[in-house]
């Protein structure tokens, strides 16, 4: 039998027996004859561990980029940050990592409880008064955002800053082909979005937003001024949804102490590896004004029949298995894992990790960036001032660059997209609170060279 | 086999979970009732990196006044503290699952080791292709695995998990319509399907509409020819259905939706029972989602993470979700691979390329598998689900009483209106036996469902004991008072929660409590 199965050739016919058959193919007898697979599946026999291993392996080998080869400066929202090993251990218990969504709450409480404390956790990041349990990615969280709040809002028009994460506006382009949204995506004028007046906006053709999506910091690493986006939510009826950097949110002013009714995010800077990017953990809260339009799985604490602290899955209704054609998202399956992994990483933050975690970004990055805009030829690409991340101007194209860089031990950071002005000539550079003096002594000198 | 007689088997109980911890009775505190101001457990690497302060680093209008609370503990703490919680947590690890419509089947460890390759985990998602050539070739390699698994002509790894597979589906039809000049407005799903069916319709633009099961549990034909028109852009099935049961009449289906010029959607769920013995692309079906944290023993997470890629036929490749990973040199010796976004594509529908790690491990899966491994699994798990229901008739319904294929309906129908136990109440009793309760209550076209899937890793020792314990319950309904079985179960972490209160006072966050 394979790999596997646990039973035995006579377990197998002593199981037929029982039901009447001689062989195993009676079992797909209701399987029409023409249909079936008339051969074998043409895949490589069955690989005892070793092999199968070696395999992966030479897989692995092939990825010259590797952070423990690499000097990781790319960011992105993907970030090279500390995992210690006690996320490592307990995220790895195979109770969180082999158990099925908490269908059976009395034997699901260590699940439960987990995203519980990590709801807890993103909502108090957020400022916000509810957190769901998670969705894919940061894509995927704002795009749910942008449906919860065009069903709020009955407007269908989506504002988008250029300053959102350009996957992240790809991916609501796609969903928009089945909903009808209508996404305009907002310029940027020195890294900070240029929103238009809206009661003299020519090129909106009349129909006011319903929902405004902005960055803080943006893809640019730049502190956007979320009051002007507030303001221009507050003249027309729009929801705010700002997509925060939750490590930068340890020095920064909430989402909601600036107003905003959603916040989505990236949380893969909270435990979970760089894993060529997933699975990776969308982060969403909201104000309580839409939490019934809430979407993805809620936990709720309550009490068992012996008035017990227990904690279940609620607010159920909202969901595709009883709403179905009604739901307002399909989302079922989401990322528990990496929010359990996230609500440990953060409790192994604590309160003055997080400070102290994004400080140390945030002066790495001022270091590596006043060095790094001394070169000849190198120039900041936008103004604004940035928290842990920032775009530079080289004279030569950067994906060039980052050829040349990967021979000197660095990932030297993105190539910017060609939609922002000089994109190709635009490298985005993310310091993270791992990165030394000399590494960064050194990035900067390869850099020099790179770009001569 | 089949007598009831431990002894047969050896004796050996198998798949039960009864170890102490989890049926211990004290609650966790949370992590923030075990905060003490000033306990602390991280700690960071020495950088040497010049020393700057949070007001010389952040302009005051967007520095934060207080930190963000979070709790205060210690290492030691935090370790005792989750490995509680984990202790108040069943999984498969521990005991059999038999959670229908989920195939919650043994994830093999050498799947971890692969998730935690440095030369995996640690790769940069905005790596250029030639510094990870690696892992694009391991994301060939595994979507030439599915597409020879599903009979199809190419694939997407980038959804998530089965419903971002579903709207990834949808839009992929949308677009193909498009392409023919032709706008229709309406899919085409069962009455026994999952939920995410109709909610993925919706999100992709379209109408459903239902059709019925006819009294063999499969779509009933004559309803499904009414409904087919020009207006319908397609059909959504899961084969084996919901019911566990083969859908017969696939190939008049197939020509039937085709013939107005639909495309058939092929819901991945339930692919376990079918690998190499049938493939959807041979069954007719355009597109496939695959749920790889099922059918391909990527572990389950507590609700994730999955991933659902999604397979196409040879006329829908140029709509699949970009950028793919493609071969480009066919060298054998040294193929070069390079991101390749299709001509017509619906787009990007993840961050980056889908939930890479647990690609890794369906395909580390597959390799120790082999094609004749994924044959075996289907018999067994099929081999399996008969079994009980085999075992099973007579003491419960069989709403459908043919041969079923990976997992079993049963209704606890008869039961319920003698002495007025529900199938919710079977459920929560087998907890306390030590095993997970099956699905309950789907597919909603059968009264007091119990949906049984054991998958093919569950020994028959494990399907004793779990038959076991299921005709005791149906024994215990049927002989003790009414009301008795509503007590259980008795002995886990909690017992029976409140889930309307949970509703009614919605405490999200330890700051709701009141």
């Amino acid at each position: 039998m394979g790999t596997y199965i646990p039973h035995t050739e006579d377990e197998v016919a002593t199981m037929l027996a029982f039901l009447g058959l001689d062989s195993v193919e009676q079992l797909f007898d209701v399987v029409p004859e023409a249909l079936r697979l008339q051969r074998g599946l043409e895949l490589a026999p069955g690989a005892g561990e070793p092999d199968v291993l070696a395999h992966m392996e030479e897989l692995a080998g092939r990825n010259r980029a590797r952070s423990d080869r690499l000097v990781c400066f790319a960011g992105g929202g993907a970030y090279d940050h500390e995992i210690p090993s006690v996320t490592r251990a307990l995220g790895g218990r195979s109770e969180f990592v082999t158990s099925y969504t908490p269908y059976q709450p009395e034997v699901a409480q260590g699940v439960l409880q987990a995203v519980f404390e990590f709801q807890t956790m993103v909502s108090r990041l957020a400022g916000l008064p509810v957190a769901n349990a998670s969705l894919y990615d940061g894509g995927s969280a704002a795009v749910e955002a942008v449906n919860l709040a065009v069903a709020a809002t009955g407007r269908q028009t989506v504002w988008v800053s250029a300053g959102i994460h350009p996957h992240w506006r790809q991916m609501l382009e796609t969903f928009a082909a089945g909903t009808g949204h209508r996404i305009r995506t907002i310029p940027l004028r020195d890294g900070l979005t240029a929103w238009p007046d809206p009661d003299d906006d020519p090129a909106g053709g009349g129909e006011a937003p319903g929902v405004l999506l902005v960055g803080y910091p943006n893809y640019l690493g730049c502190i956007e001024d979320v009051a002007e986006a507030r303001s221009v939510c507050d003249r027309t009826g729009a929801l705010l949804v700002v997509g925060a950097d939750p490590v930068a949110a340890g020095l920064l002013r909430s989402a909601g102490e600036w107003g905003a009714d959603v916040m989505v995010g990236e949380g893969q800077a909270f435990g979970t590896t760089l894993g060529f990017g997933g699975p990776y953990l969308g982060l969403f809260a909201c104000s309580a004004a839409h939490v019934r339009r809430l979407p993805g799985r809620l936990v709720g604490e309550t009490v068992d029949v012996e008035d017990r602290r227990a904690y279940v899955t609620t607010l159920r209704a909202r969901e595709q298995d009883i709403r179905r054609e009604k739901a307002t998202s399909n989302v079922c399956t989401n990322q528990t894992l990496m929010a359990v992994t996230a609500a440990i990483q953060l409790g192994w933050l604590g309160t003055s990790g997080l400070v102290e975690l994004a400080r140390r970004c945030a002066q790495a990055t001022r270091y590596a960036r006043d060095a790094l805009v001394g070169l000849d030829g190198i120039e900041p690409f936008v103004g604004a001032s940035v928290v842990r991340e920032f775009a530079l101007r080289l004279p030569v194209p950067a994906a060039l660059v980052i050829d040349r860089m990967a021979d000197e031990g660095f990932l030297a950071g993105i190539a910017l997209e060609d939609e922002y002005e000089g994109g190709s000539h635009g490298l985005l550079v993310a310091v993270t609170e791992r990165r030394t003096r000399d590494e960064i002594d050194a990035y900067v000198t390869a850099l020099g060279k790179a770009v001569a | 086999m089949g007598t009831g007689d431990n002894a047969s088997h050896g004796g050996a109980p198998g798949g039960k979970a009864t170890s102490a911890p989890l049926l211990g009775h004290d609650n966790e505190p949370t992590l923030f009732e075990l905060s003490h101001p000033g306990r602390r457990a991280w700690s960071f690497r020495t950088t040497g990196v010049p020393e700057r302060s949070v007001e010389e680093l952040i302009p005051e209008t967007h520095r934060r006044a207080e930190p963000v609370p979070l709790a205060e503990v210690s290492e030691r703490d935090l370790v005792a503290h989750f490995t509680r919680l984990s202790h108040r947590q069943f999984s498969v690890d521990l005991g059999a699952y038999p959670l229908g419509s989920c195939t919650m089947k043994y994830n093999p460890k050498v799947c971890d080791t692969v998730a935690g390759l440095p030369g995996l985990a640690g790769v940069h998602p905005a790596t250029p292709a030639s510094l990870s050539q690696g892992w694009l070739a391991l994301l060939v390699e595994l979507d030439e695995a599915l597409c020879e698994v599903t009979g199809m002509a190419a694939a997407t790894l980038q959804p998530a998990a089965g419903a971002a597979g579903e709207l990834t589906g949808l839009l992929l039809m949308r677009a193909w319509h498009e392409a023919q000049g032709s706008v229709r407005h309406k899919v085409v799903i069962p009455d026994s399907a999952h939920g995410t069916n109709p909610a993925s319709v919706t999100l992709g633009g379209y109408e459903v509409v239902t059709v019925p099961s006819d009294e063999r549990g499969c779509v009933d034909m004559a309803a499904l020819a009414d409904v087919l028109d020009e207006d319908v852009a397609g059909i959504m099935l899961t084969n084996p259905n919901t019911l566990g049961l083969f859908e017969e009449d696939i190939a008049a289906i197939a020509a039937a939706v085709h013939e107005v010029g639909g495309l058939l959607y092929y819901d991945g769920a339930n692919l376990n029972a079918i690998l190499g013995v049938v493939r959807p692309g041979d069954m007719g079906f355009d597109i496939v989602h695959m749920n790889l944290h099922k059918t391909f023993a990527t572990p389950h997470g507590g609700g994730g993470p999955g991933a659902g890629p999604v397979a196409v036929s040879e006329r829908l490749v140029p709509f699949l979700p970009g950028p793919r990973a493609v071969r480009v040199e066919s060298d054998e010796q040294s193929p070069v691979y390079e991101w390749v976004t299709p001509p017509r594509s619906i787009g990007r529908v993840h961050t980056w390329h889908g939930n890479a790690l647990v690609l890794a491990r369906a395909l580390a899966y597959i390799l120790a598998n082999g094609g004749d491994g994924l044959r075996q699994i289907a018999e067994v798990a099929v081999l399996n689900a008969n079994w009980i229901r085999q075992r099973l008739t007579g003491t419960y319904d069989v709403p459908f009483d043919r041969p079923c294929m990976h997992e079993v309906v049963l209704s606890v129908r008869t039961i319920k209106l003698a002495h007025g136990v529900r199938a919710l109440d079977v459920a929560k009793r087998l907890l306390e036996e030590g095993f997970h309760a099956p699905t309950v209550y789907f597919p909603l076209i059968v009264d007091e469902a119990l949906m049984i899937e054991p998958t093919e890793t569950e020994s028959p020792q494990t399907l004793e004991a779990l038959a076991a314990s299921l005709e005791r319950i149906a024994y215990e309904a049927n002989t003790q008072p009414e009301g008795w079985m509503a007590e259980f179960p008795r002995h886990t972490p909690v017992r029976r929660v409140d889930e309307a209160r949970a509703a009614r006072t919605l405490v999200p966050t330890f700051d709701a409590r009141s």
